[in-house]
């Protein structure tokens, strides 16, 4: 069974221990923490409106979602109209099955993929090869990943874990037919081996698969962004196109699209724009010399209808650039699979247990430091620290959290209720360890808190508590 | 209609505490889907036409396209014969049926020319946009038999010819000539939008041209003055 049925998020603590001792995903994560938030912040400063956008863009979001019953109905029609299909798929097993039937259908053998995030999140490609059809991914990185079995690290850079010398072992290992003693030392090698072989898989594949980074209610239209091109070779080849999208993708008009677009590639990879982004409407038209016969949208739900009017409903505005995890000291550190399953970083810590449970992803909105940066870089201004704190709420609440951590916030909340017990026994226990560390001003070993110190030594108080500091700095004036 | 439909919308409508039916909120949804109202636009395209030539061949070169402006639709069959031969590829050209290439002086070069979408097995093709968009540098392509989706992706070097007066300053301008030409709430096929050539950061975050489509783009600004 793929991870994507079976997430490995109950385990993130032990999943970032290996990650954290993993020296290539290091070397590989190491270039992340530079290059993206660089490129983002050069983009920013070459538009003066960009908070404006922001604003502008999470107000479209908002008044979307308060009408999104309506917007879904008037999408609907407009799709049909245009001669498409939707297929409304209440978990992903229905839109598994709607997608599997189509394939059935039209006896298909072969489809090619463009990327898709909600096609990871509904593990699309275990049911299609189950039904005898064999899913290609065609973009680079998802490409790469498919080769060795693994889910994206990334929601915009699949294989940003890896570095380049994995790739030239998986291409070794997956394209057999080709000469071995071949030269792949440089990264344009593997990127002109990789394009020669999709070129024929696009060019031989009974339909084409690819999500929607926006689905527009005023045409019917869904669209996707890419820099490859693989998504549009994807989706104008073969017969059948299927698009696979959650129902919050939709936004008003061509004009309400333009807001988003302004904000998604500047936030995502520092681009002005992205450099394809295609509106598909409804199947070929009768003149068209290209273009597919068949044109079908299925619209997944799993869940979100029901995030709706509760405190995570913001997270429903995110629009999938990948700022937060591009700028998340944690994700940084141990990278996207450690969180286990299909959104990774900031995000997925908000939107996973939601999708999957509390059970299995409640260690997740552990997994944050609360820096705020997610936060501050989010072009929809999603406030994604605050849903994290109302996850942390409810797994406590839930009595989920381990009964070590229940204990020591209960014995914490006791002295924290009552402030003049919590300012004696600080004081008490400040002036201890500062007198036991008075040499050194470290602890090399504290009890209760190995956590900590087996890794790096504890700095000592030196002998006053902030509050007593404070009420003297103040007096003093 | 579907009974997961059926229930998807009502779950969204007890989660919204609303029925569906109240006037107020169906009049908010339609007069935004009739009205379309703009939002922010930046300002850096609000300019006249030469700088809006300017400015998009600006945006267009940062995104790795080459750029050439002429003065005439005459002169574009040399113009593409000449980057061909300076970029060493073979004198052929795939097209559609625009009639504004067709009427274009190709026999005063020696480039090869066939008409029809492209199956995979063409070099080189030629298009033209719709519109252009300078705030960006984005070229816009509508399908049809004129000019059809898979020129913008098959062939490894695109030739794009765009008409300076199709180059709008923001993306809602160009949306508002599809609007016109299309009709309201309809749209082509396919719209692509496109800025630069294809690339991947892919493989160890290192930006390399040419992943699925083409290699090179070439735009020719048509500026007749």
């Amino acid at each position: 069974m793929s991870i994507h049925a079976n997430p490995t998020t109950p385990q993130f603590k032990e999943n970032a221990h290996k990650a954290l001792g993993d020296p290539q995903l290091q070397e590989a994560m190491g270039k992340l923490r530079v290059g993206f938030t660089a490129a983002r912040q050069m983009a920013m400063a070459k538009l003066p409106e960009f908070e404006a956008l922001r604003d502008s863009a999470r107000d479209i979001k908002n008044h979307t979602l308060a009408h999104l019953d309506l917007y879904l109905e008037a999408y609907e029609k407009k799709v049909t109209e245009s001669g498409g299909h939707v297929h409304f798929a209440r978990t992903a097993e229905e839109a598994r099955k709607a997608i599997v039937d189509i394939c059935k259908a039209r006896g298909a053998k072969t489809v090619t993929k463009g990327k898709s995030m909600v096609s990871e999140e509904i593990a699309l490609n275990d049911a299609l090869q189950e039904a005898g059809v064999t899913p290609v991914e065609t973009d680079l990185g998802e490409y790469i990943i498919q080769l060795r079995g693994e889910i994206p690290s990334h929601i915009i850079a699949p294989a940003v874990h890896l570095t380049k010398d994995q790739v030239e072992n998986d291409f070794r290992r997956g394209h057999t037919h080709l000469p071995a003693d071949r030269d792949l030392r440089e990264p344009t090698q593997l990127l002109t081996e990789a394009r020669g072989i999709l070129r024929e898989k696009f060019l031989a594949a009974d339909i084409g698969i690819t999500g929607a980074n926006f689905l527009i209610a005023e045409t019917g239209t869904s669209i996707i962004v890419t820099n490859e091109g693989n998504g549009d070779l994807t989706q104008i080849l073969p017969k059948c196109h299927i698009v696979i999208a959650s129902i919050e993708k939709i936004t008003p008009t061509l004009e309400d699209v333009s807001q988003l677009l302004r904000v998604l590639a500047r936030s995502a990879t520092g681009q002005e724009m992205s450099v394809y982004t295609t509106l598909s409407t409804g199947p070929r038209r009768p003149d068209d010399v290209d273009g597919p016969e068949e044109y079908h949208v299925v619209l997944l739900d799993n869940g979100r209808s029901s995030m709706i009017g509760t405190q995570f409903q913001e997270m429903l505005r995110c629009i999938r650039c990948g700022a937060c995890m591009n700028h998340c000291p944690v994700y940084h550190a141990v990278g996207g699979h450690a969180y286990g399953w299909v959104y990774p970083g900031p995000m997925g810590a908000v939107l996973t247990p939601s999708l999957i449970g509390v059970e299995k992803g409640g260690q997740l909105p552990n997994a944050s430091t609360f820096c705020g940066r997610c936060e501050s870089v989010c072009p929809m201004r999603i406030p994604l620290p605050g849903m994290m704190r109302h996850w942390r709420e409810r797994e406590f609440e839930r009595h989920l959290a381990p009964a070590g951590v229940r204990y020591g916030l209960g014995a914490w909340a006791f002295f924290a209720k009552r402030p003049s017990l919590y300012r004696a026994a600080t004081r008490v226990a400040m002036h201890v360890m500062g007198y036991y560390a008075r040499k050194t001003g470290k602890f090399h070993a504290l009890p209760l808190a190995s956590g900590w110190t087996d890794w790096r030594d504890f700095p000592a108080p030196e002998g006053e508590t902030f509050q007593a500091k404070w009420k003297r700095e103040r007096t003093r004036k | 209609m579907s009974a997961a439909r059926d229930e998807i919308l009502g779950n969204i409508r007890r989660s919204l505490r609303v029925n569906g039916a109240e006037a107020p909120r169906r009049a908010n949804v339609d007069s935004r889907l009739a009205s379309a109202p703009r939002g922010v636009i930046p300002q850096r395209g609000q300019l006249d036409r030469k700088g809006r030539i300017d400015l998009f061949k600006q945006m267009a070169s940062a995104a790795f396209a080459s750029v050439a402006i002429v003065q005439s639709t005459g002169e574009v069959p040399a113009e593409a014969a000449r980057w061909l031969r300076d970029n060493n590829l073979p004198a052929t050209l795939r097209k559609g049926a625009d009639l504004r290439l067709a009427a274009m002086p190709w026999q005063e070069t020696a480039l090869e020319i066939s008409e029809g979408r492209s199956e995979g097995r063409d070099l080189n093709a030629i298009s033209h946009a719709f519109a252009g968009v300078a705030e960006s540098g984005t070229l816009i392509m509508t399908s049809g038999p004129e000019n059809p989706s898979t020129l913008n992706f098959l062939p490894d070097n695109h030739i794009v010819v765009l008409s300076a007066g199709d180059l709008d300053g923001d993306y809602e301008s160009a949306f508002a000539g599809v609007r016109e030409k299309f009709g309201k709430g309809q749209m082509p096929r396919t719209v692509n939008m496109i800025t630069g050539p294809s690339r991947s950061a892919d493989i160890a975050q290192t930006m390399l041209l040419g992943a699925h489509g083409p290699r090179k783009l070439h735009i020719v600004i048509v500026d007749e003055g």
